[in-house]
């Protein structure tokens, strides 16, 4: 039951207050500009963006300098906004086919065509401390070489044309989109996908390792990973044509997962996949695990009742919008409700109080 | 594209569409009021009121229906430009836009679910004539009655019948608009 | 001139430069050009989203991934030319000179603009992605191969 509570006006004007004062922290301290958010902590802002579901990183860069840091506050800050924009339309499919890859890799064919690319990768550093950079580091800067060629393909279509692998069958069909129609269930592969990609990071991490962990094993391997620019077209209708409208960076991932056939299926290779917007490697793999453990009843599979083949739990589970909104919304007043819960309670031991008496007596 | 096409949006977004808004909220909560619009201007026949609806209404997401008369190039150029709605067929539609008689039949129209009742069209009949006369109109936010010159009774008794499911109309008369929303009780004047 | 006798592919290829190069660089070059030309509004900046998609497995059925800023605007020149925009991002001076200059390359400027704003924008463009295509191949890993041991 909610009831609306009166006053405490001049209490949350102080709180703000304070709020903003914090947030400054030492004032002795230079002020975070928002390009430096974005420059350099450019992994934070890109995963706001992920999740906020909206990509442009100045406003990232904005939303997390007004939540402290908090990346989930400033992903409810991204959603909050991204409402208030009216809907100019949808894009065509980009084509990670044609990425400008940063970074390319291969966990099943050392010699994969177009090369195994690192990119500016974690992978192989020693997760020391660099104390260096708790002074200034100064401007490094990285060698260079001759340019690889633009087009890299993809591992899967080499599986594919040996019939190795399972077809991905190239539609236009116009996908369901949960920002415009409630979720209904069950929900098909678009559908995940989209939930997939904004969802939380952490939700989906477990997931997914959760099923590597032996509830719902789908076996993957990483087919490959690729992480870098692709431009974004848009039909102008008052054009009659598309034009290239911007250019997002994007991860993607494709597992290349065991299978053991089905009645109607030879054994043969299926497939995971994440695509998240930024350089956002930990959520995309996890996303293509997650988005292989849910296709167990079109495989043909056995549901095992892992959480991770369990759809309505999963996306159900996966926003941290909605999940911090519900799971936030309980410190805040609900004095009635408690008031009858209170009365309940003394009526209820009251009731078995009288009853251990007379029992006693 | 025609070049002509590309002009009689609003000049100024933002207090244009909702100034129109307002009127539209007002015209549908309190059926039979009628009220003035401006600032938008569409390909004939579309009436200014009709195109300030659209404007205000209408985006990429609502499906919107061009009723024979309405439904020629100029005026899908125009929307196609300033909306980007995409036209469909009556069955379809979210919003669909033309004369009366043009709009019939009434039945191929969605009137919602039990679900999601607001999953039905928005009918914009535009007509010849929009004065305080005629039909008896009363129900949720008609002090006592007021009267609207509907083109007919019939289909609006039928219609009140379907509540909680059902359509929901504005009439469009050059720069004046009026609503008559499913809920109200309608009687011949 | 007319659009169609400018070319279709002419016309995407600087609009869709346009739409990525950054604002202030696009300022740079544009507004050394003197005085902007007489124009009125067919549609004034809207800023909005567009749903970007991708496809299922990169290359199956079509599905939403998340929304882009775009800033939108349309005007006609006092001598006649239309010109759209669709810019990435929120900034309304950046979707107004864009527009600006694809009207204008639809007139007997088209020249002088394809020298002065275009040709520096594809540039600097150029540059930027061999930047990143020359790191991105100095960590393409080269293997060597190990002889194994016995046993």
């Amino acid at each position: 039951m909610y009831v609306a509570v009166k006053g405490g006006e001049r209490a949350i004007d102080a709180a703000h207050e304070w709020l903003a004062e914090e947030r400054r922290g030492d004032a002795s301290v230079p002020e975070l500009s928002l390009a430096q958010i974005r420059e350099q902590m450019s992994l934070a802002v890109n995963r706001v963006m992920a999740e906020g579901s909206l990509y442009d990183p100045d406003l990232a860069a904005l939303a997390i300098k007004q939540a402290r840091g908090d990346l989930i506050e400033a992903i409810f800050l991204i959603r909050a906004y991204r409402t208030t924009l009216p809907r100019i339309g949808h894009s065509r499919a980009v084509d990670t086919g044609a990425m400008r890859c940063d970074r390319r890799i291969s966990a099943t064919f050392k010699d994969a065509p177009g090369g195994q690319v690192l990119g500016p990768t974690f992978d192989y550093t020693h997760r020391l401390l660099d104390f260096k950079l708790a002074a200034e580091a100064g401007t490094p800067s990285a060698r260079e070489a001759d340019p690889l060629a633009p087009e890299v393909p993809r591992i899967t279509e080499f599986l594919n044309k040996d019939g190795l692998i399972q077809d991905e069958v190239r539609s236009e069909d116009t996908p369901p989109d949960m920002t415009r129609q409630p979720m209904e269930y069950p929900a098909n592969r678009a559908l995940r996908l989209q939930a997939l990609t904004r969802g939380d990071e952490g939700f989906v991490l477990g997931m997914a390792y959760s099923t590597q962990r032996g509830y719902g094993r789908n076996h993957p391997f990483v087919g490959e990973l690729r992480i870098g620019a692709v431009e974004v077209e848009m039909e102008i209708p008052e054009l009659g044509f598309d034009i290239c409208i911007g250019e997002v960076v994007l991860t993607e991932c494709e597992t290349v997962n065991q299978f053991a056939g089905s009645k109607t299926e030879p054994p043969q290779f299926t497939r995971g996949y994440g695509l998240v917007f930024g350089q956002t490697e930990r959520k995309a793999i996890a996303m293509a695990l997650v988005d292989r453990a849910l296709r167990w009843e079109e495989l043909g599979e056995e549901n095992v009742g892992a959480p991770a083949q369990d759809e309505e739990f999963v996306l159900a589970h996966s926003d941290n919008i909605q999940a911090t909104g519900f799971l936030e919304h309980i410190k805040l007043p609900h004095y009635v409700d408690f008031q009858s819960e209170l009365e309940l309670v003394r009526k209820m031991r009251k009731g078995a109080l009288d009853a251990m008496k007379e029992a006693a007596e | 594209m025609r070049d002509d096409v590309l002009s009689g949006g609003f000049a100024d977004t933002p207090v244009e569409a909702a100034r129109a808004f307002r009127a539209a909220l007002e015209a549908m909560a309190r059926p039979g009021s009628i009220h003035r619009v401006e600032g938008a201007r569409a390909p004939a026949p579309v009436s200014e009121a009709a195109a300030v609806l659209l404007l205000t209404l209408c985006d990429r997401e609502t499906p919107l229906y061009l009723a024979p008369g309405h439904d020629v190039a100029p005026v899908r150029d125009w929307v196609a430009f300033h909306i980007g709605a995409p036209l469909v067929g009556a069955s379809e539609a979210m919003f669909a836009l033309g004369g009366w008689q043009a709009l019939a039949p009434l039945d191929a129209y969605r009137i919602g679910t039990p679900d999601y009742p607001d999953r039905a069209v928005t009918l914009i009949a535009e007509l010849v004539n929009l004065a305080p006369e005629g039909a008896r109109l009363s129900g949720p936010g008609i002090r006592e009655t007021a009267r609207l010159s509907l083109p007919e009774v019939a289909a609006f008794q039928r219609n009140h019948h379907l509540f909680p499911l059902g359509w929901d109309a504005f009439f469009t008369c050059g720069d004046r608009l009026a609503a008559l929303p499913r809920t109200s009780v309608v009687e011949a004047g | 001139m007319s659009v169609t006798e400018i070319g279709t592919e002419a016309r995407r290829g600087w609009m869709g430069l346009l739409a990525r190069a950054p604002a202030a660089r696009l300022a740079g070059v544009f507004d050394p050009l003197g005085a902007t030309p007489g124009f009125e509004w067919l549609r004034t900046p809207e800023t909005g989203g567009v749903m970007v998609r991708g496809r299922t497995g990169g290359t199956g059925a079509p599905f939403n991934m998340g929304e882009m800023t775009v800033t939108r605007c349309a005007l006609r020149l006092e001598t006649g030319e239309v010109g759209h925009a669709y810019v990435q991002g929120r900034d309304k001076a950046h979707a107004e000179r864009a527009a600006l200059v694809d009207a204008l390359m639809q007139g007997p400027r088209a020249p002088e603009l394809r020298e002065a704003v275009l040709a520096p924008l594809a540039e600097a463009e150029a540059a930027a992605r061999r930047g990143r295509a020359a790191r991105a191949a100095a960590t393409k890993v080269d293997f060597f191969t190990m002889v194994r041991g016995e046993g």
